[in-house]
């Protein structure tokens, strides 16, 4: 009997567009993202959940890419930083970001990015205390938050008090 | 990670058979955000990943006369955000709110959660406040294990082999019962959880349950402490009182704290008293 387990497919979307790929049931999302779709915004840090640098959208929600298997994406739509860029709120975000100099080293921002968007999408208008427990679960060790939360904040056409 | 094969049930029935047959080499698997993690650690050899998720209507959260059943795939977002939890049980709600990250709590179980027994459980400590139990099936049928059962050691439950748990059944709080949970951490996983559930009647508590966990290795209730809060005032329990502080010792008496990651014995002890102090304080309130 040989030891290789069956491959299975995987058709979903990826940043809008339609893809398919085989994937063994041990690989996790963010290897098929990374090596097969080239989609390197998401980065590979802490590997248990914890950091949220590989933080991806599936059907609109963050979800850990680097412990979630690759199979469960089948028949849903992921969303990574490189399709932000597309999406009217994922401008505003990088935009705010940068204005706000809420990044330094830039290896968490793709998550913080993401994340964002989601608390953005289901509430447009958040306070402070909202944006701050939302990012909660996402590391940054250069910014100290402040700014990351004033870029949010300001993405939502919220000033920060 | 080593390979494994990727099972779909879709029925309880298949699961429990699946997992009978290839006996330790099957897991089952909810979010995987326990399973996985120990599986990539090299913690827990496993060839067959058993999907809970494919089984129809084991993500429901409903009521049953009265009472909430979650269904074991219902993710902890799933259950805060459900409406009728958020009415009808608000703190199981704004617990499950609190669990982990918002990653986590997106794709994990309330169900992997208990099943999993780490001694660092929100929930575990929560639903002893409560009259729950686990519904779970097995060969031999459906049975049901009361909360207070279910993890019998770290990582050990009561479950038998080929057991699936299919769903969580959370009676509601008796009339007249307030409850608070705390919960205090300095790593991602609660350092501790204290539960309080005051049943006053005529501004006298008649009923009171205490619950602690991520201190012990189980979860557990407090009897000693409950008991010495029995007749007191509710208008007298506030956390500089001395009724309530003789309360927080009997629990420190009786929290067996273990040393771990999170701290020695001594000073989860100390961290007992302190939020035990102010978990009362919150109930009656
Ligand atoms: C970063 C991080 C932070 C966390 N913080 C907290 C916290 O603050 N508070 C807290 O309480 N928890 C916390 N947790 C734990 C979290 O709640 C659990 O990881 C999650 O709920 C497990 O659910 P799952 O569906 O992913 O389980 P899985 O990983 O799929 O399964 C866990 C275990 O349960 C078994 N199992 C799964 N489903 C069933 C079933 N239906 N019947 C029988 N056995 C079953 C599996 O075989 C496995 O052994 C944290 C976890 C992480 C990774």
């Amino acid at each position: 009997m040989s030891s290789a387990t069956p491959r299975i497919r995987v058709a979903c979307e990826v940043n809008g567009r339609p893809v398919e790929a085989k994937v063994e049931p041990r690989a996790f999302l963010i290897d098929l993202l990374r090596d097969e779709f080239g989609l390197t915004s998401v980065k590979r840090s802490c590997d248990v959940q914890v950091c949220g640098a590989c933080a991806v959208l599936l059907d609109g929600r963050p979800v850990s890419s680097c412990t979630l298997p690759a199979f469960e994406a089948r028949g849903h739509s992921v969303l990574t930083a490189e399709g932000l860029a597309d999406e009217p709120l994922g401008e505003a975000l990088a935009r705010a970001f940068a204005q706000h100099a809420a990044f330094q080293c830039g290896f968490c921002t793709p998550g913080l990015l993401l994340t964002a968007k989601a608390l953005l999408d289901s509430a447009p208008a958040p306070t402070a205390e909202q944006v701050s427990e939302c990012l909660e679960g996402n590391l940054c060790r250069c910014t100290g938050y402040k700014k990351i939360v004033e870029a949010v904040l300001a993405a939502a056409g919220r000033s920060a008090v | 990670m080593r390979p494994f094969t990727l099972h779909e049930p879709t029925s309880a029935a298949e699961a429990s058979a699946l997992l009978l047959e290839r006996g330790e080499a099957a897991r089952l698997y909810a979010g995987g955000t326990e399973l996985l993690l120990a599986m990539k650690g090299g913690f827990l050899p496993c060839d067959h990943l058993v999907n809970v998720k494919t089984i129809p209507g084991m993500d429901a959260v409903a009521l049953d006369g009265g009472a909430l059943v979650i269904g074991a795939a219902a993710t902890h977002t799933a259950i805060e955000s459900a409406p009728i939890v958020r009415e009808r049980f608000p703190l199981v709600a704004q617990v499950e709110r609190r669990v982990a990250n918002a990653r986590v709590r997106n794709v994990g179980t309330l169900a992997g959660n208990l099943c999993f027994a780490e001694p660092h459980s929100d929930p575990a400590a929560l639903l002893l406040l409560y009259d729950a139990e686990a519904v779970v099936e097995g060969a031999s049928g459906e049975r049901r294990i009361s909360i207070a059962d279910l993890q019998i050691a770290p990582y050990e439950t009561a479950l038998e082999p080929g057991e699936v748990m299919t769903a969580v059944r959370i009676s509601p709080l008796p009339g007249g019962a307030r409850a608070a949970y705390l919960k205090f951490g300095i790593h991602h996983r609660p350092t501790i959880g204290v539960g309080a559930m005051l049943r006053v009647a005529e501004g006298v508590v008649v009923e009171a349950r205490l619950s602690l966990g991520s201190v012990p290795p189980v979860a557990r209730r407090l009897p000693e402490a409950e008991a010495l809060l029995l007749g007191e005032r509710a208008e007298h329990l506030n956390a500089e009182s001395s009724a309530v502080a003789e309360v927080a010792d009997a629990a420190a008496a009786q929290a067996d704290a273990v040393d771990d990651l999170h701290g020695s014995t001594e000073y989860k002890r100390h961290l007992v008293g302190v939020f035990v102090r102010r978990a009362i304080a919150q109930a009656a309130a």
